[in-house]
């Protein structure tokens, strides 16, 4: 079964005088469960292509559906409603909350899932505990190291079994040991919870850990593979 | 306590500093309002109460168009009828019969004109205070029948003194010629030039006698138990007189329209407040929508990641309206007990306008001010504060209602 649908997608963006194409007629489908990478050179489109599927962005033309769910036809709120309970994400620069510790971090999104707050202290402390973070509960995002900080993010992303996460080049600011270490966990999640990981990158390791490659190309699909 | 409340109430101390010269700014202002409305409402009422004791009272009852025509033949024929009206209305304090013209009014060396006016001396020692603003000689007696009272200025003008004898001549209200010789029996000063320097006091009953009056009199002045009351009184008066038989036309006239000059001044000072007032919470205003447009700048990407992650605009914008009315509530709550606290210091010590004496003097005000802290005037500024914030602060959260999350995530 496909969790994401994408048909004949396009994105352009005007800067200044010029316009950019990021995509260009995209279309591809991703099924449940799937560990897939976006990749390609920066400027390929792989972001755009993440934040529309993410619906922090909407498309100039095509269709994009997430879980059935249609959104080219649904209002600022009703995406935000199906990101708080369908989608996690991950960001290249982390985007923690900065006056927020690890765990209120981690369980802010249940905070507004309305969990009662033992139920989500809980399982902040049991997510964070997965990722490696034991004891680091009550540190703010600046008391932590990059790695540590995009292991929160992830947490942040996976407390509330989303659907899907999708990671911005998760690896992007770190070193190779702590990227690895955060992919392994990625995988561990996917494997273990079933949720479907879409990865913008363009680190091979990244590549290699991932299941399915979509290659893009001056926004354009230039290879789709399963490996 | 709600999500929204926690995170705006969170949100509100993550830049103390500046939260709370926001709210010290509020309070200030509210403190500033409802003491400058206090005074000003306090010193309306001292004015007010002041200029109607000295003459004027709170009400009249007069025949019709003897406000302006201030003939001699318009008069209340019947005061005792009025009197007994006015003793069926509780929220009377006092009342007393007057009848008033103008005629000459001559000493040995110098003659000038002057209002005369017929005072009943016990009543009139009730509603005004003629009585105690005599400082040479005393005031008139029942049993007084050939005496006057004399304003300071008047009484230098003609170079009269106690127990001189003044001539009185004018027209009756039959036509025919009043006269009479009085004699100085006290000399008053009530610091308004032109009472001082325009009129005689008389005893009533001479006045009747001399200007043919009969029982008539020109004016029926009337003390309120309080200001607040002279409304209702003058409508219980007016039904009342309509229900009087045979009756010719009476006005019930109240202080405004007796002293139009004050009123205009009440609602000139009152003005030029309101101006004072709105620039006040217009700086205000700007103060709040220049924090909170701060607020939003600093925290565009993390609105940007909240949308992210599930927050809806919608919910952005309570936070945003609930941190700002939060800051405006505790700002206007410590304003008004700080401004309420200082008022009630203000109003039982007073406030000293030495300085300006003359000025108040025209009122009949001493050197001290005392404002008066009133339920209007403890809200209705700090309301005014809240309503204009609330309006600034709903620019910004507005602002963020049509963010989009990939443009917010972008912002440094």
């Amino acid at each position: 079964m496909n969790i994401v649908e994408c048909t004949d997608v396009n994105k352009t963006y005007q800067q200044g005088q010029v316009q950019i194409v990021a995509l260009k007629d995209v279309s591809f489908c991703i099924e449940t469960g799937a560990f897939v990478a976006l990749a390609g050179p920066s400027g390929s489109g792989k972001t755009t292509l993440l934040n529309l599927i993410g619906g922090l962005d909407s498309a100039d033309s095509g269709d994009i559906t997430v879980d059935g769910n249609p959104f080219g036809q649904m209002s600022q709120s009703q995406l935000a409603k199906l990101r708080l309970y369908m989608v996690g994400f991950v960001f290249q620069a982390y985007n923690l909350i900065p006056v927020r510790s690890a765990a209120e971090n981690v369980e802010f999104v249940m905070l507004l899932q309305r969990i009662p707050v033992s139920e989500r202290k809980q399982r902040a402390r049991a997510i964070l505990d997965e990722v490696g973070l034991g004891g680091k509960y009550d540190r703010r995002p600046a008391q932590l190291s990059g790695g540590q900080q995009q292991r929160v993010a992830v947490a942040r992303a996976i407390v509330s079994n989303p659907s899907i996460v999708l990671a911005d080049e998760p690896t992007a600011n770190l070193d190779s040991k702590t990227g690895k270490g955060l992919l392994e966990i990625m995988k561990k999640m996917n494997l273990e919870k079933q949720i479907t990981f879409i990865f913008s990158t363009h680190d091979k390791m990244v590549m290699d850990y991932a299941r399915r490659l979509i290659l893009l190309q001056d926004g354009r699909l230039a290879d789709d593979r399963v490996k | 306590m709600t999500i929204d409340v926690k995170m705006a109430w969170r949100n509100i101390w993550r830049n103390p500093r500046r939260s709370i010269l926001t709210i010290s700014a509020i309070a200030f202002s509210s403190l500033l309002l409802v003491f400058m409305l206090s005074f000003q409402f306090g010193s309306y009422e001292t004015m007010i109460n002041t200029s109607v004791k000295i003459h004027i009272g709170h009400l009249q009852v007069q025949a019709d168009e003897y406000l302006d025509k201030k003939t001699i033949g318009l008069v209340v024929p019947n005061p005792a009828a009025v009197a007994a009206v006015l003793e069926t209305i509780p929220q009377v304090e006092a009342y007393t019969f007057r009848g008033q013209t103008f005629s000459l009014v001559s000493s040995k060396q110098r003659t000038c004109g002057a209002v005369v006016t017929g005072i009943d001396p016990r009543r009139e020692a009730q509603v005004s205070r003629l009585k105690k603003l005599v400082r040479q000689g005393r005031f008139l007696s029942e049993k007084d029948r050939a005496q006057a009272l004399i304003g300071k200025l008047l009484a230098r003008n003609l170079r009269l003194g106690l127990g001189d004898e003044l001539t009185v001549l004018g027209q009756a209200r039959d036509g025919s010629i009043a006269a009479t010789v009085v004699t100085i029996k006290g000399i008053y000063s009530s610091s308004i030039d032109e009472f001082d320097r325009s009129a005689i006091q008389i005893p009533l009953k001479t006045f009747q006698t001399v200007y043919a009056m009969n029982d008539a009199v020109h004016e029926v002045v009337i003390i309120a138990k309080s200001l607040s009351d002279v409304a209702g009184i003058k409508r219980s008066i007016e039904s009342k007189l309509l229900a009087l038989e045979n009756q010719k036309p009476l006005r019930t006239l109240d202080w405004q329209e007796l002293m139009p000059g004050l009123r205009q001044g009440i609602e000139m000072d009152l003005i030029s407040g309101m101006i004072f007032y709105f620039l006040l919470i217009l700086v205000v205003a700007f103060s709040i929508l220049n924090t909170f447009l701060m607020a939003i700048f600093e925290r565009t990407k993390e609105f940007g990641v909240m949308m992210a992650i599930g927050t809806t605009p919608g919910r952005l914008t309570k936070v945003l309206l609930i941190e700002s009315m939060t800051l405006t509530v505790i700002g206007i709550i410590s304003g008004i007990l700080l401004g309420s606290m200082m008022t009630l210091y203000f109003q039982s010590r007073g406030i000293d306008f030495s300085g300006a004496s003359d000025l108040l003097s025209q009122f009949g005000i001493s050197g001290r001010m005392y404002p008066k802290l009133t339920m209007l005037s403890a809200i209705s500024g700090p309301m005014a504060v809240w309503a204009i914030t609330f309006l600034a602060a709903l620019y910004p959260a507005l602002k963020v209602r049509r963010m989009r999350p990939v443009d917010a995530m972008r912002a440094v």
